[in-house]
């Protein structure tokens, strides 16, 4: 397909604004050598280029899309509708208070529903993705200990199976790395952790469900162990999905969480961003917070500053919003229940071809293990996820969590139908068979896309990052 | 209450039939009972009708200036119609990152696009997917900059909010964050370069800084040259197609706020954080970047690449774990550079030159005086005019912020003539 740049005529134009109507000015200083060569197109020729674009991506409205650990749930129209009212958008941050005061609302609002759903005192909306969230949690967890003089505390504990954003983030903030391994069920091996924590423990990060989607019933030791210890707990909301109004982050032992706005509270992903990553405190990490506080006050002498300008990804916040009011208590607690229950349905029905890494009920997500597909017949869990693509499916999150090497994780949300799921078994049961049949070659898909696969490795060695005219 | 699960209540009963369950609650069997079904006090749902009602009403609750002369970092451009209805197509609002090329080409091909556009922008080799907003941008090329050395200096005029979170970041990394006073409003460099010794990594400075003035960019580049210290450049694109580039003059990152290309104010939520390199310093820019490369069939397409950088690869090796960033807004900011185009976007940026300009002139016409000497692009700090900006919300303006005793004003494209001679009248009269 043609970039925008390849279509691109001199003196084309898709916008003319209004004169201006006063004297023009000239600047006393130097100016650019050359102008940047942005596109010169026509209205029409941009709208038929983005939606030659937009035909080229898979979206939840397309179908079915069960990326584990990122809650593909549908998207509500109704939320696209109210990130358009004018009165949220055409607000200046720096206007007074007594002038913001529908915006101030939802935040506080929405401030209040979390915490109530999380079982945490204090939730701050800054973070504008889970990774930031992460990042600020674990700012908050510093600075707790910094404030207590506990200045030998330098390690974080990460399971094994973690998300790679909890290592990552923990060592933004200048902290160690201990990993803790898994157990059968993927959950913390308790011994391990006993053997682990100490008086250089500043916490321990962990999601729960756990990444193969188990539900760890060690909670509360676990948290105990940490808290006995000296260290805090911080919980990984990502999985939060599963258990809505079932039980509560703060319930399980966990001083900190962060949430994703744009998996739980069902806002839509836009191909990558952007999120919001609300992070929820116990009491005694609220004078930690980031500022503004929006709504009841803690003190935050001791705040650990900001992560972000303002007060955080505000159109992703009203959606969830607007989420929560929409559904409230009962329709939460449902969605969870519906979400674990349609994982458990799909795990059943692809049990018949395909083996799961632990074999019991599962929360919201479950993961295939396929490498007796990969050693007896040659397809990995990367042919299984492309050829998924020919029928007209996205693929599950491939090989993650890293503990099970040809890991096909499914979360299916509470948005598909029991039709959805059989239709998927179905296609899954006829992909098995191909994988067994010597003669087709699933190596080769997909075969129905605008392109096949790509040689990634080609755009890693030679990197060509920006469009070069010939 | 409201749902958006089609599940039926026989169904439900089938469904748990086939797992081997009595009930829902029986899935949570692992949930220590002693936490299990808390009270969640968040109220019951409603229709969605209702919940519109009430959304709405919370909206109505805002007051929405008919005009609007303030920025200081947040800035209330014209956006072309176009630019809100492609960037609504539901593919591009439902998808996840692009992790699957083969069904997700017109997400990669349009970050491709957009990352070119930044570096046309710029004249940098290399731009990310985006970061959050400008301030982490800042912040995170701080990070990127503090390879062997563990000092950053921030000079002149640099947004009060992208220092905040640059100490943030600082604090996190274990990184010594140095603030150089401004003279004059501007970066004082004879300062800043006896601030510079073995440990400073980098020297970051905005233009137009935080007060509108254009700093003498090529002068701060080629000190940090010839001292051997890494250049962060803090631009706004809609000067930047005016304005010497950040290559021109030597800068080694160069990072933006990306809200005035076509994304509403919003309360200064949901923005665009741009970040572009060296080619040299690609390899420790954070986040996504779309790279070209060709398919099976030998067609030309696009993927995420560099990836061994990142947090899921490298993970507690990684030097910032973002993962989800903006990029729907850098969708939107890339449609909207395409819509006003190479002519349009120098057209707009004239226009507020022009029109700041010709606003700042009648304010000192009428008295006023402008308590920085430089030249400015689209915004100026008036000494005074608290009174004008309380008397301005009477004639539906947002006048400028008041910083102290003063007021910075900033005028887009978007104000009529009328307006700003309405501001001018007031000011008259305020006097």
């Amino acid at each position: 397909m043609k970039l925008v740049f390849e279509q691109s005529v001199q003196g084309r134009m898709a916008i003319t604004l209004p004169a201006s109507n006063v004297p023009s000015y000239t600047l006393q200083c130097a100016t650019r050598k050359t102008q940047a060569d942005l596109s010169e197109i026509s209205e029409i020729d941009l709208v038929r280029h983005y939606t030659r674009l937009g035909k080229q991506v898979y979206g939840v409205d397309n179908g079915f899309y069960p990326l584990g650990s990122c809650t593909m749930k549908y998207n509500p129209r109704l939320n696209e509708q109210v990130v358009e009212l004018e009165g949220f958008n055409n607000v200046h941050p720096t206007q007074c208070p007594c002038e913001t005061k529908g915006t101030i609302e939802v935040m506080t609002n929405m401030q209040q529903d979390l915490c109530a759903i999380t079982g945490m005192d204090y939730v701050t909306l800054q973070p504008a993705a889970g990774a930031h969230g992460e990042f600020c949690g674990m700012l908050l967890i510093k600075k707790y200990h910094q404030s207590r003089g506990d200045t030998l505390r330098k390690k974080i504990i990460v399971p094994d199976s973690a998300h790679g954003t909890n290592p990552a983030s923990a060592n933004m903030c200048g902290f160690e790395i201990v990993t803790v391994s898994s157990n059968k069920e993927g959950g913390v091996d308790i011994d391990n952790l006993k053997q682990i924590v100490g008086p250089d423990t500043a916490g321990l990060m962990l999601t729960n469900p756990n990444t193969l989607g188990l539900f760890d019933k060690n909670i509360l030791s676990i948290t105990r162990i940490i808290h006995d210890a000296g260290g805090l707990c911080y919980y990984d909301g990502a999985n939060l999905n599963a258990i809505m109004g079932m039980c509560r982050p703060g319930d399980m032992g966990f001083d900190c969480v962060h949430l994703n706005i744009h998996k739980t509270f069902s806002a839509p992903h836009g191909g990558g961003g952007p999120g919001s990553g609300p992070v929820g405190c116990k009491q005694m990490l609220a004078k930690f917070l980031p500022t503004p506080i929006i709504g009841k006050q803690p003190t935050v002498e001791y705040s650990l500053g900001k992560v972000k300008s303002y007060c955080g990804n505000f159109p992703v916040i009203l959606r969830g919003y607007t989420y929560i009011k929409t559904l409230g208590s009962s329709g939460l607690k449902q969605a969870s229940q519906l979400a674990v229950l349609n994982a458990n349905y799909l795990r059943i029905l692809l049990q018949q071809d395909y083996t799961t890494a632990i074999d019991r009920i599962c929360m919201h997500e479950f993961v295939l293990d396929v490498k007796d597909y990969h050693d007896n017949y040659s397809t990995s869990a990367l042919d299984i996820s492309k050829t998924m693509i020919d029928y007209g499916m996205h693929p599950p999150t491939m090989y993650f969590p890293l503990i099970v090497h040809e890991a096909l994780m499914f979360e299916p949300t509470e948005t598909e139908s029991k039709q959805t799921l059989e239709e998927v078994a179905e296609i899954m049961h006829k992909i098995s068979i191909r994988a067994k049949d010597s003669q087709d070659d699933l190596h080769a898909s997909p075969v129905t896309t605008p392109i096949g696969r790509v040689d990634e490795v080609k755009a890693a060695r030679q990197p060509i990052l920006k469009y070069q005219p010939q | 209450m409201s749902k958006y699960t089609p599940h039926t209540e026989q169904e439900i009963a089938q469904m748990c039939a086939k797992v081997g369950v009595n009930s829902l609650d029986e899935l949570y069997a692992d949930i220590p009972n002693e936490i299990v079904n808390p009270t969640i006090n968040i109220g019951e749902g409603a229709s969605q009708f209702e919940v519109y009602a009430h959304i709405k009403s919370l909206a109505d609750k805002n007051k929405c200036y008919s005009a609007v002369l303030r920025g200081a970092g947040i800035y209330d451009h014209l956006i072309p119609p176009v630019v809100t209805s492609l960037a609504s197509r539901e593919e591009f609002v439902t998808a996840y990152t692009p992790y699957q090329p083969e069904i997700s080409q017109g997400i990669l091909q349009s970050i491709f696009e957009y990352q070119t556009q930044m570096c046309m922008l710029t004249g940098m080799d290399v731009s990310n997917a985006s970061v959050y907003d400008g301030a982490v941008a800042m912040a995170e090329a701080i990070v990127m900059c503090c390879e062997r050395k563990n000092r950053a200096i921030i000079t002149g005029k640099v947004n009060p909010q992208y220092i905040q979170v640059a100490k943030t970041y600082c604090y996190a990394h274990e990184i010594e964050l140095i603030i150089v006073q401004d003279k004059d409003g501007l970066v004082d460099i004879d300062k800043t370069t006896h601030m510079i010794d073995d440990q400073v990594a980098c020297v970051v400075a905005q233009c137009p800084n935080y007060v509108g003035l254009i700093e003498d960019m090529a002068s701060i580049g080629q000190m940090t040259s010839s001292k051997g210290v890494k250049f962060v450049y803090v631009f706004n694109p809609i000067s930047a197609s005016i304005l010497p580039t950040p290559a021109e003059v030597n800068a080694d990152v160069a990072v933006g706020e990306g809200q005035c290309l076509g994304l509403p104010m919003c309360y200064g939520g949901a923005t665009l954080g741009i970040m572009t390199s060296t080619k040299a310093m690609s390899r420790r820019l954070p986040g996504r970047i779309v790279g070209q490369t060709t398919d099976n069939r030998g067609n030309r397409c696009f993927v995420l690449t560099l990836q061994a950088r990142e947090q899921h690869i490298r993970r507690e090796k990684a030097l910032s774990s973002i993962c989800s960033n903006q990029a729907h807004n850098a969708l939107r900011a890339s449609i909207y550079l395409n819509c006003v185009g190479k002519v349009g976007l120098v057209q707009i940026a004239q226009q507020c030159i022009d029109k700041s300009h010709y606003l700042a002139q009648q304010l000192c016409k009428s008295g006023g005086k402008l308590k920085y000497k430089g030249e400015f692009f689209d915004e100026f700090m008036l000494e005074g005019g608290i009174n004008t900006v309380e008397r301005l919300k009477e004639q539906d303006i947002l006048g400028g912020l008041p910083v102290d005793n003063d007021t910075l004003w900033c005028v887009t494209e978007k104000p009529t003539k009328s307006v700003l001679d309405c501001v001018v009248e007031q000011y008259k009269e305020a006097k």
